[in-house]
């Protein structure tokens, strides 16, 4: 044991190093790893074909989500009913004949604990403070919320904690996102990370793991937690942290998989020695006062491309650095925007209200709130609620909020990746916009030829009543008598 | 995985910043259970636009792709680099390199090279017309006009990609550390 002050990040790393090597790469072992059937085929091909097994099949946990059609999965009869797209219903296929050939607990795509692995895996009790999380997907980060040290990864490292349960990696440097103060009306924990992502870059936190810190943090929820860790990949760092608190106990206790009984209190024990200690240091520390938050929003084809709601769309001739200038025109050109626009003024004709950033029943309140007693505008020609998985969509039914949404003139749909990445068909047509809660607002993500403003549950929903990208505070809640 | 000594080739010269695995490889193309053909879909975007880089009888046949900063940011999508793979790429050049990608790329074969801006300012140009010579032993780049350019090179990672050593079988030879390693998890943390 040593006695330098850690951060949370050291003493997670420091408890799962298997062995540690001269030039400092350590073998970490990995707690818990969660796959999908996008990027499981070839890791369970290439292990077939080595005749290698999987060391721990008790710490898998495995749910279709990135394909799957968001339409009814069963008929009238309670049948299931086939994809259509032929390659998906293979890769559906291929998940479903590996997880029990290679004994991993598997969630089926009918099941109601179904939906977006990074919403399942916290929501089963599953990610847990204090342990590496892996998952074909980057946006694993998101369950360093809870304060475990979750990453993405790519098949072949897949494959290689399926056969080792460890992962060679080199320590990342270290980074502190300190918000303090008071967040202003209207902004949510989606608006404080694309600001971050706004401030850091794209590339920022590179080869860096960020831990969130300050009273802005402390005070979120959970939910808000994952949304924000969700989105550290966009600013280039492999996993986001916050340290475990009570509201992190509260929030674990009596889900499915957590522990209980005496491994619950010795698992508490441990989970409360984790927080950073006092004097430890980061590589790199930003600090962002929580009243320069304003409802946000992306304007071009990066997440770093942040704007106030209130904003306008930027001139390109106004970069300073040529190479951004360039990019800049770019993405204007793509997005079909022209310099000088207010952001409240672009119309937008899809709405997604969905994905692992923000899919979860406070995600799905926040919208509701604004969509009660109003309609979606004329020129709106999709609007979908895509709940995170089957259990937020069924409390979101106990609560009415699907009557809500369809009332307004939402789908209410099945659970999945959907619209965030257009790998199922639930795609923005070429040349329309969509305000989406989604994560990356890339060139072609939400179908080809899509246009993604990157925003929040409440401004997606604002942006569905009012036909254009709108200011949710000026959108007085109508409440039950309207 | 065969052993990655020098790359000699013709390079295309992208220089884009921000090169994100969604342009690389399109959400579309990831519905396969296999790792081979996606260089059809490579870059999908960009080589629908006319005269295109990608299309340009010049750099057909190129083995090298030199970018800008930031090459593989987005998805862990690991398509992406098999995508390259398909394409005949065997080195990628560029200020620097998403985490995952950089992996993903090591991890089949692909030797990524970080070289400063006004490095790989000067082999994008070099690239418009003449081949670049990587030399893993040396960790140099050179072109025919007497350029010479090191880098740096993770040790580890240069030593499996001279040999194509295969990182699964390396670490099942250390079988005993993480049975001894989960003994002390299971008594330290058995909730886990």
């Amino acid at each position: 044991m040593t006695s330098k002050p850690r951060t949370l990040y050291e003493k997670i790393w420091d408890a799962h190093v298997v062995d540690r090597r001269d030039d400092g790469t350590c073998l970490i072992y990995i707690d818990r790893h969660l796959i999908h059937e996008v990027t499981s085929a070839q890791a369970f091909e290439a292990l077939r074909l080595a005749g290698r097994k999987l060391r721990r099949p008790d710490l898998m946990l495995a749910v279709p989500d990135h394909n799957l059609p968001t339409t009814a999965r069963v008929d009238a009869d309670g049948k299931r009913i086939p994809i259509a797209d032929a390659a998906s219903a293979t890769q559906l296929a291929t998940l479903e004949k590996n997880a029990p050939e290679f004994g991993v607990r598997y969630i089926d795509a009918v099941a109601a604990e179904q939906g977006i692995v990074h919403v399942v895996g916290p929501e089963q009790g599953f990610s847990l403070p204090g342990t590496t999380i892996v998952c074909g997907d980057s946006h694993t980060s998101c369950h360093g919320g809870l304060g475990a040290l979750a990453f993405g990864i790519g098949t072949s490292e897949i494959e290689h904690v399926m056969a080792t349960q460890t992962l060679l990696l080199t320590p990342s440097k270290t980074m502190e996102v300190r918000v303090e103060g008071q967040l202003g009306p209207g902004v949510t924990p989606k608006d404080v990370i694309m600001h971050v992502i706004g401030v850091i870059g794209t590339a920022g936190g590179t080869g860096h793991v960020i831990e969130y810190t300050g009273n802005v943090f402390r005070e979120m929820s959970i939910e808000g937690r994952l949304t924000v860790s969700n989105m550290s990949i966009e600013a280039g760092a492999r996993a986001g942290l916050v340290a475990p608190d009570e509201k992190t106990y509260a929030y674990i206790k009596g889900r499915p998989m957590a522990p209980t009984g005496e491994d619950w209190n010795k698992a508490l024990a441990w989970w409360k020695t984790l927080p950073t200690d006092a004097g430890a240091s980061y590589d790199k520390v930003v600090v962002i006062d929580a009243a320069d938050i304003a409802p946000s929003l992306t304007w071009g084809t990066s997440p770093e491309d942040v704007l106030p709601i209130t904003g306008v769309v930027p001139d390109p001739a106004n970069f300073a650095d040529p190479s951004k200038r360039a990019a800049a025109q770019k993405s204007l050109e793509y997005m079909g925007l022209t310099p000088g626009t207010r952001m409240e003024d672009i119309p937008v004709e899809n709405i997604f209200i969905g994905s692992c950033t923000n899919s979860r029943i406070e995600d799905l309140r926040a919208a509701a709130e604004v969509v009660k007693g109003r309609k979606i505008a004329g020129n709106v020609r999709q609007a979908l609620i895509v709940p995170g998985s089957g259990l937020v969509k069924r409390q979101a039914e106990e609560e009415g909020l699907d009557r809500i949404f369809i009332d307004a003139g939402f789908e209410w749909r099945e659970p999945g990746c959907s619209m965030c990445l257009a790998m199922n068909p639930d795609k923005v047509p070429p040349g329309e916009r969509c305000a989406s809660t989604s994560n990356r607002n890339f060139v072609g993500r939400q179908g080809p030829g899509s246009r993604t403003h990157l925003v929040s549950p409440a401004m997606a929903a604002a942006a569905a009543v009012t036909g254009h990208l709108a200011d949710v505070r000026k959108l007085e809640p109508l409440g039950a008598d309207a | 995985m065969n052993p990655i000594h020098v790359v000699e080739g013709r390079a295309i010269p992208l220089g884009m910043k921000n090169v994100d695995t969604d342009v690389i490889i399109p959400a579309q193309y990831l519905k396969t259970i296999t790792r081979k053909g996606l260089g059809e879909g490579a870059f999908e975007t960009i080589r629908a636009q006319p005269g295109n880089i990608f299309d340009d009888p010049e750099y057909a046949g190129a083995n090298i792709l030199i970018a800008g900063d930031n090459f593989g940011c987005g998805s862990s999508r690991e398509h992406a680099a098999w995508a390259l793979l398909d394409m005949g790429i065997k080195a990628i050049i560029a200020p620097s390199f998403s985490d995952i990608f950089s992996g993903n790329a090591f991890k089949n074969g692909i030797l990524t090279v970080v070289l400063p801006q006004e490095v790989v300012d000067r082999l994008l140009e070099v690239a418009q017309t003449d081949p670049i010579i990587i030399d893993l032993e040396s960790q140099a780049v050179t072109t025919p006009f007497q350029d010479r350019f090191t880098f740096e090179i993770d040790p580890f990672r240069k030593h499996c990609l001279l040999n194509g050593l295969d990182e699964v079988g390396m670490t099942l030879e250390q079988d005993a550390e993480i049975a001894a390693f989960e003994t002390k998890m299971a008594m330290d943390r058995p909730w886990l």
